[in-house]
């Protein structure tokens, strides 16, 4: 069984198969109002260098300072991704010129990061848990952008990015295939927006990732990897890796070498190119930053975090399961996003939580994604879908009238108590009014009855369908069988 | 009133407030001075329109009785200091017509107290040299012997050369290896530099971080005292400065220094010393004793590693600090068919030859396979030599070194770049272990050239060290003025 697992992950090439093996390099923004060493805003989506401070811009004389705030949601994300956090750790330099990084030099964390080892538990390709190593968190600042599309022969620069803290998530070499990988992201994004350190915005480039590719034959010795830069959808992540992992297989097999670079992904093609090789690659001659002192934490600063710290993801799974009797898989779903799970626990309020989670995963979830509407612009409030579950549970109405009432909510975002009423679409549980539906029935299919009480039992189904819909689906189901079974004796 | 130009700044300050001569007064008699002594190429961007708005405040002050610590005195600033909307070149071609939007922390601190701003001074590019050589601008001339056209030594060469010509009342300076204390020993004044993260350098255009320190330049050590009290202070912008309490520098000075225990370290001695410079040495301890100071003969023997310490570790933090200087957001630009020509041209041509040099040591010492034999190594160099200096601070307060190896040679005459490094020989090891150091005119050799002695004190023993200072200038009553002063 688990052969057979863990070979689903495998490419199989001409000369047998081949393991993927992944390790991520993610580059979180850090929610901050302002810069990691400048007290410029972080705001997206102004005018181009219109959040540059003098120390942004790298203006002469100009120093860094520490952004407290950014080291607390450092120390936070560590606590969550259950790792270890150094008391010392220290500013490097990271020397290279490029026209969007104004210093000449990146300030990073080279030999002591902030966040050391740790771990995330996530869902592999199989539905099973699996233990992905953390290997290191450091801050670093962001670069500026270059504008190369805005003049024929010009570059444009805008540092509005320049100096904005980053978190780089490093993972170990856990990872076997892309749907792992995405599984991975998409944990990350979860739990940083969890505790509130990221946006997790991966369309405004809060969160994206450079993979490391390599391939061997299963539980061999590691290949030569191939680095992917800057990915910014889970979808290009899988693709990507996928792609890489296919073209090195076929590369070794044809008799080649893997030579160790850094590749780009192109989007519109779906394939990875050689961006630079290991030769060309830069000397970055990390150094401490002597601008800045050594950052040391005391017991009681981290404590004082850890004690403060919110829900976590797979602890909130946890207490989903046994609260409100949902499986683990609807429970991950609800999880994903924190406004999934306000959503749920306001909705599911004593009410039925699998006949809750069942309406909101697949009703709810299905008309938002057909009408591309956001969660967050969707149109059903939680007490009106507990009102509909209400109604269900109560028998009100039957869940067949249900989903009608659901596409008139959604479109209306009226009350269902409202719209059952003013449609008349109470289930009728009134015995007598039944019974005329039922003797109607009778009536009109003399040769069918006939048929059923010289043993056709099957046809039993065919009179339950022709009363549901003589009584336009009103009729509660449960007496329609008693009253027809009393009948057809 | 008689020649304004000869008062010291707290004597200047006394007669402001007795109403014997304004601020106006006071600077446009500086103003005449600077005219004067232009040929001494000492000022590269004057304001004496600025200056005289200044003074006529100062003066309403004076009149309101509501002047301030350092109200009136006319300044001159090192080129290092960014200067709101002054031009700030750093001596080099990279910065030129450079105009900060904001003005450093320790000027800023100067104007706020009242101090008046004459203009800029120059120096050695971006602080680089010992003998104000490499400024794009040119030779400054040392005021003694002028006609024989000396070196006012480096890198705050503009500085002590216009304290001492009396083209400013005082001045700022930065000290990365020696650059206050060898300058002013070669032009016969005072240079403090202070302990590291005393001064803020926040809009101190930056050469090597972990050392750069800004200190004044002034005709005497009270006067220091004076500068420094104004120019320190913790600064929230600068993660390196210091919020240790700031004592009162000048109102200890004159205290008795019986029973102080002086080191003098014997390695402070080199085959080319000058016998002048030794016979100061001697002067200056037996003053010392006279006061009835002990003299304690200490060793430090790890002093010989602290020249090629210093030039690895400022040369790699200066590579990483000049990278800014790429022509994309300000200062000179000459461009290139793709970015990377672009920066060859503009760095080619904007940095001088030192500049260039000591960037690719810089470059080299940093790279990957030689980081760990020369960058780390000397850093850990650098820690035995600070733990050298707080040893020996457990047996002696002070320690009395030569300023210098030689008083001032004649520009263009030091061919040698080793012979030019070894300048610094006797300052460089107090810029790496951090601590505060003094140099004070002692007497002048046999050319009439002024030789300096230093003195070296415990990270934040400033007002200990002008005190013993002090001392040792009332004993030494150097009262010789250069023939390239003002008048």
């Amino acid at each position: 069984m688990t052969n057979a697992n863990e070979n689903s992950n495998y490419i199989s090439g001409k000369t047998g198969d081949w393991e993927i093996v992944i390790g991520l390099e993610i580059h979180a923004q850090v929610l901050s109002s302002s810069k990691l060493f400048s007290g410029a805003s972080t705001e997206f989506g102004k005018d181009p260098n219109h959040n540059v401070s003098l120390v942004d811009a790298a203006m002469p004389g100009m120093l860094p300072v520490i952004n407290q705030t950014c080291i607390k949601q450092a120390i936070k994300s560590g606590i969550a991704l259950n790792a270890e956090i150094n008391k010392y750790s220290v500013f490097d330099r990271k020397n290279y010129f490029y026209a969007d990084l104004p210093q000449g030099y990146q300030i990073s964390q080279y030999k002591y990061p902030i966040v050391g080892e740790g771990s995330l538990q996530i869902t592999d390709a199989n539905g099973e848990d699996k233990v992905i190593g953390i290997e290191r968190i450091h801050l670093e600042q962001d670069a500026g952008k270059s504008l190369h599309d805005q003049h024929p022969s010009k570059s444009f620069i805008d540092l509005n990015r320049t100096g904005v803290a980053l978190m780089e998530i490093v993972s170990k070499p856990d990872l076997r295939s892309p749907e792992e990988a995405a599984s991975y992201v998409k944990k990350i994004r979860t739990v940083l927006r969890y505790i509130e350190t990221c946006d997790g915005n991966m369309e405004q480039g809060s969160l994206r990732a450079d993979c490391n590719v390599s391939v061997r034959k299963p539980n061999g010795n590691l290949g030569t990897r191939c680095e992917i830069k800057n990915l910014n959808s889970i979808k290009f992540i899988s693709q990507a890796i996928q792609y890489e992992a296919e073209r090195q297989v076929e590369i070794i097999e044809n008799g080649g070498v893997i030579d160790q670079e850094t590749r780009l992904f192109d989007t519109s093609t779906g394939e990875t190119r050689s961006m630079r090789s290991k030769e060309d690659a830069h000397d970055y001659r990390y150094f401490p930053d002597p601008d800045l002192l050594p950052l040391e934490l005391s017991d009681s600063q981290i404590s004082e975090i850890r004690s403060d710290m919110p829900e976590l993801p797979d602890q909130l799974v946890q207490r989903l399961i046994s609260e409100y009797g949902i499986t683990k898989y609807d429970a991950n779903v609800i999880a994903e996003e924190k406004e999934y799970v306000h959503y749920y626990e306001n909705s599911a309020k004593n009410r039925d939580g699998k006949l809750v989670v069942n309406w909101m995963t697949s009703e709810l979830f299905g008309l938002l994604k057909k009408n591309n509407i956001q969660f967050n612009q969707n149109p059903i409030s939680p007490n009106y879908l507990n009102e509909l579950v209400e109604l269900i549970e109560n028998k009100t109405i039957s869940g067949k009238i249900a989903k009608d009432v659901f596409e008139i909510m959604f479109a209306t975002s009226k009350s269902p108590k409202m719209i059952v009423k003013e449609k008349g679409l109470e289930q009728v549980t009134d015995d007598s009014a039944i019974e005329v539906f039922v003797d109607q029935v009778i009536n009109e299919n003399n040769d069918k009855v006939k048929e059923y009480l010289s043993g056709k039992d099957k046809l039993f189904g065919f009179f339950v369908g022709q009363v549901m819909k003589v009584s336009q689906g009103k009729a509660n189901p449960g007496l329609v069988n008693k009253i027809l079974k009393s009948k057809l004796k | 009133m008689s020649n304004l130009l000869q008062f010291s700044i707290s004597e200047a300050l006394s007669l402001l407030e007795k109403k014997e001569f304004s601020t106006k007064e006071l600077v446009d008699t500086y103003i005449n001075a600077i005219e004067k002594t232009k040929d001494l190429n000492m000022y590269l961007t004057t304001c004496f329109d600025q200056a005289l708005e200044q003074a006529k405040i100062s003066d309403q002050n004076y009149l309101n009785g509501s002047q301030r610590f350092l109200e009136g005195i006319p300044l001159g600033v090192k080129d290092m200091f960014c200067t709101k909307g002054i031009e700030t070149t750093a001596s080099s071609k990279i910065l030129k017509k450079f105009i900060p939007t904001y003005e450093s922390t320790v000027t800023q601190n100067l104007w706020n107290q009242g101090a008046i701003n004459l203009g800029k001074l120059s120096c050695d590019e971006f602080a680089m040299g010992s003998s104000n050589e490499t400024a794009a601008k040119g030779d400054v001339i040392n005021p003694w012997n002028f006609e024989e056209k000396r070196t006012p030594g480096g890198s705050s060469g503009g500085s002590a050369a216009a304290v001492a010509a009396k083209a400013a009342l005082a001045a700022t300076g930065t000290d990365t290896g020696g650059s206050i204390r060898q300058p002013a020993a070669f032009c016969g004044v005072v240079g403090l530099k202070p302990t590291y993260g005393r001064c803020s350098r926040w809009g101190i255009v930056a050469f090597a971080s972990s050392l750069d320190q800004a200190g004044p330049i002034t005709r005497n050590v009270s006067d220091a005292a004076l500068m420094l009290q104004v120019m320190c202070g913790y600064d929230p912008k600068d993660s390196t400065s210091s919020n240790k309490n700031v004592p009162n520098f000048y109102n200890d000075l004159g205290k008795s220094i019986k029973g102080i225990k002086i080191g003098i370290p014997e390695e402070y001695n080199s085959d080319g010393i000058s016998s002048d410079i030794l016979n100061a040495k001697d002067m200056t301890i037996n003053f010392l004793k006279e006061n009835g100071a002990e003299i304690i003969p200490v060793k430090l023997p790890l002093t010989k590693y602290s020249l090629p310490v210093y030039y690895i570790v400022a040369p790699a933090e200066a590579s990483s600090n000049l990278a800014r200087y790429d022509g994309v957001r300000y200062g000179a630009r000459i461009g290139g068919n793709s970015l990377d020509e672009m920066y060859e041209n503009t760095r080619n041509l904007g940095f001088g030859d030192e500049v260039k040099r000591r960037i690719m040591i810089g470059t080299y010492v940093l790279s990957s396979g030689y980081y760990d034999a020369y960058y780390l190594k000397a850093q850990k160099v650098r820690r035995l030599i600070k733990n050298e200096f707080t040893e020996i601070f457990k047996q002696v307060d002070y320690l009395v070194t030569p300023t210098t190896p030689t008083t001032a040679f004649k520009l263009g005459s030091t061919q040698d770049l080793l012979t030019m490094y070894l300048n610094d020989v006797f300052t460089v090891p107090a810029s790496l272990a951090g601590i505060p150091g003094i140099s004070i005119p002692i007497k002048l050799d046999n050319n009439k050239l002024p030789v300096g002695i230093q003195i070296l004190g415990k990270d934040f023993d400033e007002q200990g060290l002008l005190n013993v200072a002090n001392v040792i200038e009332s004993c030494a009553s150097f009262k010789d003025t250069p023939n390239g002063v003002a008048s």
